[in-house]
């Protein structure tokens, strides 16, 4: 009856959201006075079980095969799901990156559990677990409970507090075997195509800097951009942004973009539509310079700055870059 | 080859939520088709323009508000529809919907070489149904894509998920299972005339009993997880609104992003 926590890597490394996801784990597991184990899926992986082990796993499964080493969802589906079906864990949590959200539904329709999304808060009542997330693109909290013995969650990435990895650790691995069904082989990734800028995934950054249709043309984002990079920042969009064709798609935020849970979300020229509200609207603090004193970012904002942002976001470029020079 | 599309009624993205005795109050709520199966049907269609796909069919499960969904998909294009309507389904949890749109597939007997789903239904927002399907069924699927091509003579799919840090391709046998989100396409407005040949288009109704379900199976009764309760997300206090000569501004907003929240 253990916390499990399926641990996401990508081309070898260990995302973000899966070490928030293994200390949460460890929280629950501590809660419910039992041992948290995680499974990793992949190949030539062995060498990221200790890196799991120092996040409080006191086993992991490993399980290596050539036809996982992209992801691939029936066959990861089926790989972790039978595991689960044989070893019975009490709570099974993944980070909820594109492949976990993915991934997820098809493993605990396999195993036939309880599975819930998007959590921002986890508990324990009377020995099961209990999910908490928005729903209704963040206009309502629900409170989700478990019928079935195994209860499966999602979690939402940057909204979990990563523990302080204790590198002393080592792991407790047990190699799982594994062969490839036929189904297995109808679905190959046959390539990536990246899309890298070197600044953070919208989902996982600390700080995003949004620019919207008040950026008047492309060309102005270098703007935001600027800001962006000194702050080590995320660039993200509006769907007026997108949609005019100044930014990618994977930029935008919002209701048909990404959800985000940064600590600091900077809107430029961003009028705070109900849409864009349903992805931003969980961020920690938010900052918003727009030059209409009635725009609704407004009511969402911890400091908003009625003003030009033509005027407003060089000058505040000029003052970061002279306190990080004073700095050294 | 035959695709089918999953369309879901939605609350409008302008609702307004409110609450009535810890539950949603839906008196007020006007339904529209889920905007991210927009996408699948608009692509369903393409498809079909393109000479590739015979036949498109809209399946929704939900009350009968959801015909209308259903007719905006028609309206799109679809050919034909099916509606899945009983009051045992109310509470049903993502595993009991995707466990009844399988029955409806098999009841209705139609070969798909694709079923195409939303990435996600914008009131739930789980993002589960099309994942359950697709293990039930046991076929490929590829979600959250921006770019399809299928080839249905040599069996086979090919899609681009968008993902963190750029684009997975999967290359899929059919049939397969795929979710449709913004950057796919541009979903058309259906012009006056194929809205008034969508209502003359057949929509089939299951009940439950012609899924050979029973009422215990589905429902609050056969789901794994249910909503314990509803409440609205703590408001945000109302914080500071700074106007005047940018360089002043630009002081004070320094100096919360340095003393207040600390990221400088
Ligand atoms: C089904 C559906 C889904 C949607 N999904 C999303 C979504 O995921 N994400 C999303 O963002 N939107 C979404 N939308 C669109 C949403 O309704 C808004 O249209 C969009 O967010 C507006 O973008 P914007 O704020 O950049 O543009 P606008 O609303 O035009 O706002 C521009 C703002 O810039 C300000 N401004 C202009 N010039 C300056 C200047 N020089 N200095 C300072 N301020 C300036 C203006 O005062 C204004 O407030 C969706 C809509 C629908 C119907
Ligand atoms: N009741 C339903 N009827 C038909 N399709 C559905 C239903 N619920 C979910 N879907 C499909 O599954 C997708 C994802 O929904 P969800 O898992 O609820 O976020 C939707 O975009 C639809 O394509």
């Amino acid at each position: 009856m253990s916390v499990w926590v399926i641990a996401d890597q990508r081309k070898g490394t260990l995302r973000k959201p899966a070490l928030e996801t293994l200390s949460e784990g460890r929280r629950l597991a501590d809660q419910l006075g039992t041992s948290m184990e995680a499974v990793i899926a992949g190949h030539n992986v062995e060498g990221l079980c200790n890196e799991i082990a120092s996040y409080g796993a006191e086993k992991v499964y490993l399980i290596d095969h050539e036809i996982l080493a992209n992801y691939n969802p029936p066959a990861y589906a089926r790989a972790v799901g039978d595991l689960i079906k044989d070893k019975q864990p009490q709570i099974v949590l993944m980070g909820g990156t594109m492949t976990g959200r993915d991934l997820m539904p098809r493993i605990a329709a396999r195993v036939g559990a309880g599975l819930a999304p998007d959590c921002i808060k986890l508990e324990i009542v009377d020995g099961k677990l209990k999910a908490i997330r928005p729903a209704i693109a963040g206009k309502v909290r629900v409170e989700i409970g478990y019928k079935s013995d195994i209860q499966m969650a999602i979690l939402r990435p940057n909204v979990f507090e990563r523990l302080e990895p204790d590198t002393s650790k080592t792991a407790n691995i047990e190699k799982v075997p594994f062969e490839p069904s036929d189904l297995d082989t109808k679905q190959r990734l046959v390539e990536f195509v990246s899309k890298e800028t070197g600044r953070p995934e919208l989902t996982e950054a600390e700080i995003i800097v949004s620019g919207g249709r008040g950026m008047k043309a492309p060309e102005n984002f270098a703007l935001v951009e600027e800001l962006a990079d000194l702050l080590g920042a995320a660039v993200g969009a509006s769907r007026a942004a997108v949609d005019a064709g100044w930014r990618p798609q994977s930029d935008q935020v919002g209701q048909t973009g990404k959800t985000v849970s940064p600590n600091l979300y900077i809107a430029v020229g961003i009028s705070g539509a109900i849409q864009h509200l349903a992805g931003m609207s969980s961020s920690k603090f938010i900052v918003a310079i727009n030059k209409d004193p009635d725009a609704p970012i407004f009511n969402v904002a911890d400091f908003g700055v009625v003003g030009d942002l033509f005027k407003v976001v060089p000058l505040l470029t000029e003052e970061i870059k002279k306190i990080k020079a004073q700095e050294g | 080859m035959k695709v089918v599309v999953f369309c879901k009624s939605v609350p409008d993205t302008e609702t307004r939520v409110r609450l009535k005795d810890n539950r949603l109050d839906k008196s007020e709520i006007k339904y529209i088709l889920n905007p991210y199966d927009e996408f699948a049907v608009e692509e369903a269609v393409r498809m079909k323009e393109a000479g590739k796909v015979d036949e498109v069919v809209a399946v929704s499960m939900g009350p009968e508000r959801a015909r209308e969904a259903l007719r905006s998909a028609l309206a799109i294009g679809a050919d034909r529809a099916i509606l899945i309507k009983d009051d045992a389904l109310d509470g049903s949890d993502t595993y009991v919907t995707a466990k009844v749109l399988v029955k409806a597939l098999e009841k209705d007997g139609v070969e798909y070489g694709m079923l195409l789903f939303g990435q996600q239904a914008i009131d739930g927002d789980t993002w589960h149904v099309p994942g359950q399907v697709a293990e039930m069924l046991g076929l490929p699927q590829a979600g959250s894509i921006i770019k399809l091509e299928v080839d249905p003579d040599a069996g086979k799919a090919v899609a681009n998920r968008l993902v963190e840090g750029g684009e997975e391709v999967h290359e899929m046998a059919l049939p397969c299972v795929v979710t449709c989100r913004k950057g796919l396409n541009e979903p058309r407005y259906p012009s006056l005339p194929n809205i008034m040949k969508a209502k003359r288009k057949p929509v089939q109704d299951y009940s439950l009993a012609d899924l050979g379900l029973s009422p215990e199976e589905v429902g609050r009764a056969g789901s794994f997880t249910e909503v314990l309760s509803y409440s609205l997300p703590p408001k945000k206090e109302a914080g500071r609104k700074v106007e005047g000569e940018p360089e002043e501004v630009v002081q004070e907003l320094v100096k919360f992003l340095k003393d207040e929240i600390k990221v400088l």
